[in-house]
């Protein structure tokens, strides 16, 4: 199934022995997720749909990777891939040492899953859900409530116990779904969507959550965004994916870094024009343009560049009202790697995200 | 399996107890039948020929009893469904638990609440009506109520999942039951007797007409009809093929 000349295969798990590699204790060790060529098409009124592509990538032990796009780009069909409720038709993988295709059953012992708009029936009690979850994992009935006693206590819903799930607020319920999916302590944990429609505040909060997992569990997490603030503040790596591809990967300033550069802007009481000619001077800069008393332009690094901008302002007698440096934010990475906006991105074709048609 | 079937088994159970109220509203129908219908049947079964042996009660009971677990199973795939738009059937699959387990609690919780509907169909009918019957007739034709109800049940399941439909479902469900129901002589017999060759012909085709036989076979104490014997073999067969299906609808790795 795996090609033998994959370029990448060979940094982690050799291409052709990975279901052998799955099976030893060592190798295990070595990657949390390793994709190679996954794809997943679909037929849709007959016509033939590729939702997700051929990608490639792998998840490190420990690290928290955000897989970043708009809505469409095919993040919920690989995540049902990853969690083994969608079989792949291309490409072969590994999640949590267990091969996808040949050991579904050992994929799912290992992981937890926190479902894209929830997972929880309405007339249920809290500790009900909580407490089969854990039995359906295999634990005996104390242990379950144990657990489920611990998690409601780490995820503010201890007091909640008896409370049918209908009566939660949005942010408990997500914290109810997060709880359902960390009750047997997985190593890897994959989160689609865990923001999307809570309100600031319960977003807060459920960020402090899966930071905590990290820090205190060391819990590998995998989760899906299309939200550019919520990847840049929880992700050690973010893979940046558009039309079923992986466009760009890296770290969150690796990715800023590397497209946009900062944007300085400065307001002049007059000589406009010759700002402008300083400001074009500057070491790298780039996107030179004057709009009435205000000058904007980028440079690689706007901290390293302002102490010169400073300078031969002053030393040519330009009066400056104000200055501004914004650091590109990976809305401007999107759109540079895209050419579209992630907030105002296309709706692709639900049937290729929600992946029922299959 | 044995294990994830039974947790469930009692989750369905515990969210059923929870709301009895829709245990009552299944049995409304088949009551408001007794009641507002059953009067009628007593001159009608006396003086019509081509009726099964036993007064009006033996005779409309345990039609009742099929067509209440017929409904009630057949319409479970509707909750399913629900289930499935809020992520329920999802996160279970994604949980190592045995799939067919996750078949088999829901179709025994089915069973489970289908008896109990019949046996307060009875006992409504043993206390206000004239209803002459044998204790092992009755629960044979229970259990024929249970087994009915895993079979249909289970089937429902299955076309569930692969019509993925809350509109649908429900529609496709009325449109296939009624035609089931009237050929199967719930009401009244489809009988050599009473009814054309061409409809009688047609009503042994529906293995729903020797599922209300064999009901009516037990229900009387007649466990000697021939009747009694092609029913359970015939219920039998559909409960096997259905529980096929279910398992490997839920057993299919996408869904």
């Amino acid at each position: 199934m795996a090609s033998p000349d994959e370029p990448r295969a060979t940094a982690g798990i050799p291409a052709g022995r990975r279901e052998s590699a799955a099976r030893l204790p060592g190798r295990e060790k070595d990657f949390m997720i390793t994709v190679r060529g996954l794809a997943r098409r679909f037929t849709v009124r007959g016509q033939s749909v590729e939702a997700v592509k051929g990608i490639d990538f792998d998840v490190a032990p420990g690290e928290v990777v955000g897989f970043l796009g708009p809505n469409g780009a095919g993040k919920t069909t690989t995540l049902r891939m990853l969690t083994t409720l969608l079989r792949p038709t291309g490409g072969t993988g590994t999640v949590a040492g267990c091969d996808l295709l040949t050991d579904p059953q050992g994929v799912r012992r290992r992981i937890g899953c926190v479902h894209q708009g929830g997972a929880t029936w309405p007339e249920s009690r809290v500790a009900e859900e909580i407490e089969l979850q854990a039995r359906l994992y295999g634990l005996s009935r104390s242990e379950a409530r144990r657990r489920g006693a611990l998690l409601a206590e780490r995820l503010d819903l201890a007091g909640l116990d008896q409370r049918p799930v209908k009566t939660l607020s949005g942010g408990q319920r997500r914290r109810l779904d997060i709880a359902l999916g960390l009750v047997h302590e997985p190593t890897l944990v994959f989160l689609d969507e865990p923001t999307t429609g809570l309100d600031p505040q319960s977003r807060a909060n459920l960020w402090d959550h899966v930071r905590r997992l990290r820090s205190e569990q060391a819990t590998t997490v995998f989760l899906t965004t299309h939200y550019l603030d919520e990847a840049d503040a929880l992700c050690d790596r973010i893979l940046v994916t558009d039309h079923g591809t992986i466009v760009a990967e890296g770290t969150p300033d690796a990715l800023k870094a590397r497209v946009a550069g900062d944007a300085i802007t400065i307001e002049v009481t007059d000589q406009v024009a010759e700002a402008a000619d300083v400001a074009g001077r500057l070491t790298g800069a780039t996107e030179v343009s004057v709009d009435g008393d205000t000058v904007r332009f980028r440079v690689p690094r706007g901290d390293a560049a302002l102490p010169e901008l400073l300078r031969t302002l002053d030393g040519r007698g330009i009066t400056m009202a104000s200055v501004k440096v914004n650091r590109p934010t990976l809305d401007d990475v999107f759109l540079s790697l895209t050419g579209r906006s992630l907030r105002d991105g296309d709706p692709a074709p639900r049937t290729t995200e929600a992946a029922h048609a299959a | 399996m044995l294990r994830d079937t039974r947790l469930i088994f009692v989750r369905d159970m515990k969210l059923a107890l929870r709301s009895p109220t829709w245990l009552l509203i299944g049995i409304m129908q088949p009551l408001l039948y007794l009641f507002l219908f059953g009067p009628l049947m007593v001159s009608v079964v006396d003086h019509t020929p081509g009726f099964p042996p036993g007064g009006a009660w033996e005779v409309l009971t345990p039609a009742l009893i099929v067509q209440t677990a017929l409904f009630s199973g057949s319409f479970a795939g509707v909750a399913l469904l629900t289930e499935y738009r809020v992520g329920v059937v999802d996160r279970f699959r994604g949980t190592p638990a045995s799939r067919a387990a996750l078949l088999f609690g829901k179709v025994l919780a089915q069973a489970v609440q289908a008896t109990a509907q019949s046996v307060l169909i009875v006992l409504v009918t043993l206390l206000v009506f004239d209803l002459d019957a044998s204790l092992t007739g009755l629960l044979l034709s229970l259990a024929i109520a249970a087994v009915l109800a895993i079979a249909l049940s289970s089937a429902s399941y299955a076309l569930a999942m692969v019509l993925k439909s809350e509109a649908a479902f429900p529609a496709l469900m009325n449109a296939v039951l009624l035609p089931l129901l009237l050929l199967s002589g719930v009401l009244l017999p489809v009988s050599e007797q009473l009814a054309p060759g061409w409809l009688y012909n047609l009503a042994r085709i529906n293995p729903l007409t020797h599922v209300v036989d064999a009901e009516r076979a037990a229900f009387r104490g007649d466990m000697s009809a021939t009747g009694l014997l092609t029913g359970s073999l015939v219920l039998l067969v559909m409960a096997v093929l259905a529980l096929m299906w279910g398992t490997r609808t839920f057993r299919k790795e996408n869904a």
